[in-house]
């Protein structure tokens, strides 16, 4: 006797191959579901955006009359963030990696330092602003310039910068500082002129994208009270700032009351995603040229 | 030759000998790089108590003011008022529920995506479309709310009228397509993890390939999906400016969807931006806030790990 | 050479004092290395056990044995190299020139300055041979670019490099094939003018043309440096040293001239390894 009955087997067969090849339409669609919306999304920007990126409003100042709103000074605030955002993360973030990774003892301390910054890795970004804003803007009172800024923004990307480096010096083969060692060099000397060169394509690659996310970052910068609107332009990193993300936020918000706001937040985001591009270019122009393959 | 003669002269070891004293010098310096290079390592523990000290010791000093069971009971959030209410459960009702939005957006998505790219898509294929997910990742979520707020809402709108200019369904939808590429990619990591014995075992009992995937490679991958749904849970939880553009400040206590509401993350903007002076209880709210959010995410956080360490011991 | 070599019953087993050798040559070698009761631990486990050996003067030292018989290890224990894996215990006695290495107070930089090293698998800097060349004399404080120009000439000349990369010195030492970028690391080791050259398996990363190639540069080098070389190819140990010990399971079984352990062996475990009969 027969348990299975192969006729009916073979009805169900077509109908059970005939799902598998819709769902995997259907799987195909889902995955393609961020790419169009990524689309629609650059389209409407461009659609918005486009027509009111010209050079006027490339070096104009900000205004809250639309037709004469320019951007120069979020743009210069964003780079000057940058300017402290990168300092900070390189020194502080690979100097960390570097003592994890090469000098700590494998031991309690250090696990306890590995699982917070994993952990500092899932806190909310505002919860960085909260601790900026109390710490730097009111505690040591630098007020809402762009070093209280830079500095929150810093704390905010440290966990990736570190453990961005600390791949990167992973990836430095033992044969090379094996190499040093046989040759009577320190340690110091080891790390400084064979481990860190070796590793730096890979640091600078993660800083960068770090940096990048940085620089779009809103909410921090908001709690910390970055006003709406600041005429001069920002010349040091003493200076009162806005950034290209807050002025699309701005702009958003009040779209609702003078309609050309969405326009110039629109090129705003033109503004800003070009300079993320850049950003990212970099990124992989240097992980592709100088990545060493060991 | 003059040359060589030359060459001949030189000795290294003595040269060496020569500089050692000077050498010394630095490496008594290299002696003391270790502990600076601590205090960078310290930075990231500092960070940690500085969080949960300037959370803690304001918060305190909220709720001196306003009762600690109050806050954390009351449905009424009225902080601006002649006689301020503040009672947590709007925001945090705002934000359960315009996460559940998002996880009901990016769960589907990001799970079909995720098995599309490991079950299915050639290795030319998922090199083009991984990187796409990746820049949808790295938008800056301001674009996101802008997004939201100028175009996904006026759709909305148009087909279902009822929805407010400023409502929590809009940005959910686009929370949860900002975090499609989270649980897409983790999910990923998991399924590839599956041994493919366990596939071949399925495969060759005459399984088409859905079947493998649903009835074996992912209930096998399961802790490593559900964490990835948990950690982007917790993604959305955190998110401010896609719910402070798109979902207004409205802190009424409702379920409806096509209303404003206000999530923790978007209260502690609009009360930070505004004059809020130092010392009132307006001002110590947002650190209360922000400690009901912090202890939030951060269990997720925990959460998500404890399932994925449990899901590496499978295999 | 060859004439030289000590008659069979004149095999010196086990730490020869300088006196129990009777060859005339080999007698009057200077004590480079001295090794007494040395002991290592990884962990638990016993890796070296009570190792004696002698290492002498403008001498090949060769150390054979089956792989995992701890014979890398020995090697970086002289310059101790070995202390770079963290659960590492050692005790006994090894002295370089007189000093005791093994004491917490000695300056390791400092041997290794004397003691070069040569690595399994070439390992040079991802920099240009130029920079390859003078990281030694550079770590060590010469930064006077005359001197440095004619040291890496003249360690790339002593390791028969120089005619084939004198053209290139500026170009990065990953386009050199594997031969010229171990000959390469031996020029690098040569230019802190070392005393002792360590090289572990040096060839076994190598096409025979190149392992004749460093077979021959390691001939030359012994007329002004001693050097120790682990390697598991027995010919190339009766090739090319004067003296050989075979190590098994982390012991010396043997340690005599070469010429009489290979023709003689007095133990019977290392007639069964040169014979092949294991390992």
């Amino acid at each position: 006797m027969k348990y299975i009955d192969s006729s009916l087997v073979e009805k169900r067969m077509n109908k059970r191959i005939l799902k598998n090849n819709l769902s995997k339409i259907l799987f195909l669609l889902a995955t393609l579901f961020g790419l169009v919306v990524l689309v629609i999304l650059i389209m409407r920007v461009l659609i918005e955006g486009l027509k009111w990126v010209n050079f006027d409003f490339l070096t104009g100042k900000l205004s809250t009359n639309a037709e004469q709103a320019g951007i120069m000074g979020a743009i210069l605030g964003s780079l000057w963030l940058m300017l402290v955002v990168i300092v900070c993360t390189m020194i502080i973030g690979v100097g960390a990696a570097i003592y994890l990774e090469l000098y700590a003892k494998k031991g309690k301390l250090n696990s306890l330092i590995q699982t917070n910054i994993a952990n500092l890795a899932g806190v909310p970004s505002i919860v960085y602003g909260i601790l900026g804003m109390t710490l730097f803007v009111r505690a040591l009172d630098l007020g809402n310039i762009v070093l209280a800024g830079g500095l929150t923004l810093s704390l905010l990307v440290l966990p990736i910068v570190i453990v961005a480096a600390q791949e990167a010096l992973r990836s430095v083969p033992n044969s090379l500082s094996e190499a040093s060692y046989g040759m009577g060099a320190t340690k110091w000397q080891t790390i400084k002129r064979i481990i860190l060169p070796a590793a730096l394509p890979g640091i600078l690659t993660g800083a960068i994208l770090a940096l990048s996310r940085a620089i779009g970052e809103t909410a921090p910068l908001v709690v910390i009270g970055i006003p709406a609107l600041i005429i001069p332009f920002p010349g040091s990193i003493f200076d009162k700032f806005t950034t290209l993300p807050m002025q699309i936020y701005y702009w958003t918000l009040d779209s609702s009351l003078v309609a050309e706001y969405a326009n110039l937040a629109a090129a705003t985001i033109i503004v800003l995603l070009i300079l993320l591009f850049m950003l990212n270019a970099t990124a992989i122009f240097i992980r592709n040229k100088y990545q060493q393959r060991f | 030759m003059d040359h060589n003669v030359n060459q001949e002269s030189i000795n290294v070891q003595e040269l060496i000998q020569q500089k050692s004293m000077s050498q010394k010098v630095s490496h008594k310096i290299g002696k003391m790089i270790p502990s600076i290079l601590f205090l960078f390592a310290a930075v990231s523990i500092l960070t940690t108590v500085g969080i949960i000290y300037t959370l803690l010791s304001e918060a305190i000093e909220f709720f001196k003011i306003v009762p600690i069971w109050e806050f954390f009971s009351s449905t009424t959030l009225k902080p601006l008022s002649q006689n301020p209410e503040f009672g947590i459960l709007p925001l945090i009702n705002g934000t359960i529920i315009s996460s559940i939005i998002a996880i009901l957006v990016a769960g589907p998505v990001g799970l079909m995506a995720a098995v599309y790219l490991s079950e299915y898509a050639s290795d030319r294929v998922r090199r083009l479309l991984k990187p796409t997910l990746e820049v949808l990742a790295g938008i800056p979520t301001v674009v996101y709310g802008f997004f939201a707020f100028t175009f996904v809402t006026p759709i909305i709108r148009s087909v279902w009228p009822d929805v407010e200019a400023t409502n929590i369904l809009s940005p959910g939808i686009v929370m949860g397509i900002m975090i499609i590429p989270m649980i897409a990619s983790l999910s990923e990591d998991a399924l590839t993890s599956v041994p493919n014995t366990i596939r071949e075992g399925a495969l060759s009992l005459g399984a088409t390939k859905l079947e493998t995937t649903f009835k074996v490679v992912i209930p096998a991958a399961l802790s490593g999906v559900i964490a990835s749904f948990v950690l982007a849970i917790s993604r959305a939880i955190g998110e401010t400016m896609i719910v402070t553009i798109a979902s207004g400040s409205s802190k009424n206590f409702t379920f409806d969807i096509t209303e404003s509401m206000q999530t923790m993350t978007a209260y502690i903007v609009e009360v930070s931006s505004g004059d809020a002076a130092a010392g009132t209880p307006i001002y110590y709210s947002i650190y209360a806030v922000a400690i009901a959010l912090f202890v939030m995410t951060f269990v997720m956080n925990l959460l998500a790990r404890a399932i994925s360490r449990r899901f590496r011991e499978e295999y | 050479m060859t004439q030289t070599i000590a008659k069979k019953n004149e095999s010196v087993k086990h730490l020869p004092r300088l006196t129990t050798v009777s060859n005339d040559r080999l007698s009057k070698q200077k004590v480079v290395y001295q090794v007494e009761g040395f002991n290592l631990w990884y962990d638990e486990t016993h890796a070296l056990k009570d190792i004696e050996l002698s290492v002498y003067d403008r001498e090949i030292t060769a150390i054979i044995g089956p792989s995992g018989c701890g014979k890398s290890t020995f090697l970086k224990s002289l310059n101790r190299m070995v202390e770079l894996i963290p659960s590492v215990k050692t005790s006994g006695d090894i002295s370089y020139q007189g000093n005791r290495i093994l004491d917490k107070h000695f300056k390791v930089e400092q041997l290794r300055t004397k003691v070069g090293m040569v690595f399994q698998k070439p390992n040079p800097f991802p920099k240009s041979i130029y920079e390859n060349i003078a990281y030694g004399p550079k770590i060590h404080g010469i930064k006077n670019k005359k001197i440095l120009n004619q040291i890496v000439e003249r360690s790339l000349r002593d390791a028969y490099l120089w005619d084939e990369v004198k053209d290139r010195l500026n170009e990065n030492a990953y386009g050199l094939s594997g031969g010229q970028q171990q000959r390469l690391c031996i020029a690098r080791a040569l230019a802190i003018e070392p005393e002792v050259i360590l090289m572990d398996e040096p060839t076994s990363a190598l096409d025979p043309v190149s392992t004749s190639k460093i077979e021959e540069l390691i001939q030359e080098l012994k007329s002004k440096y001693s050097i120790v070389i682990v390697t598991h190819n027995m010919q190339q140990a009766a090739r090319i040293s004067d003296r050989t010990a075979f190590f098994l399971n982390g012991e010396i079984i043997e340690f005599d001239l070469t010429e009489s352990l290979f023709s003689n062996p007095s133990d019977q475990r290392t007639e069964d390894y040169i014979t092949g009969r294991f390992g």
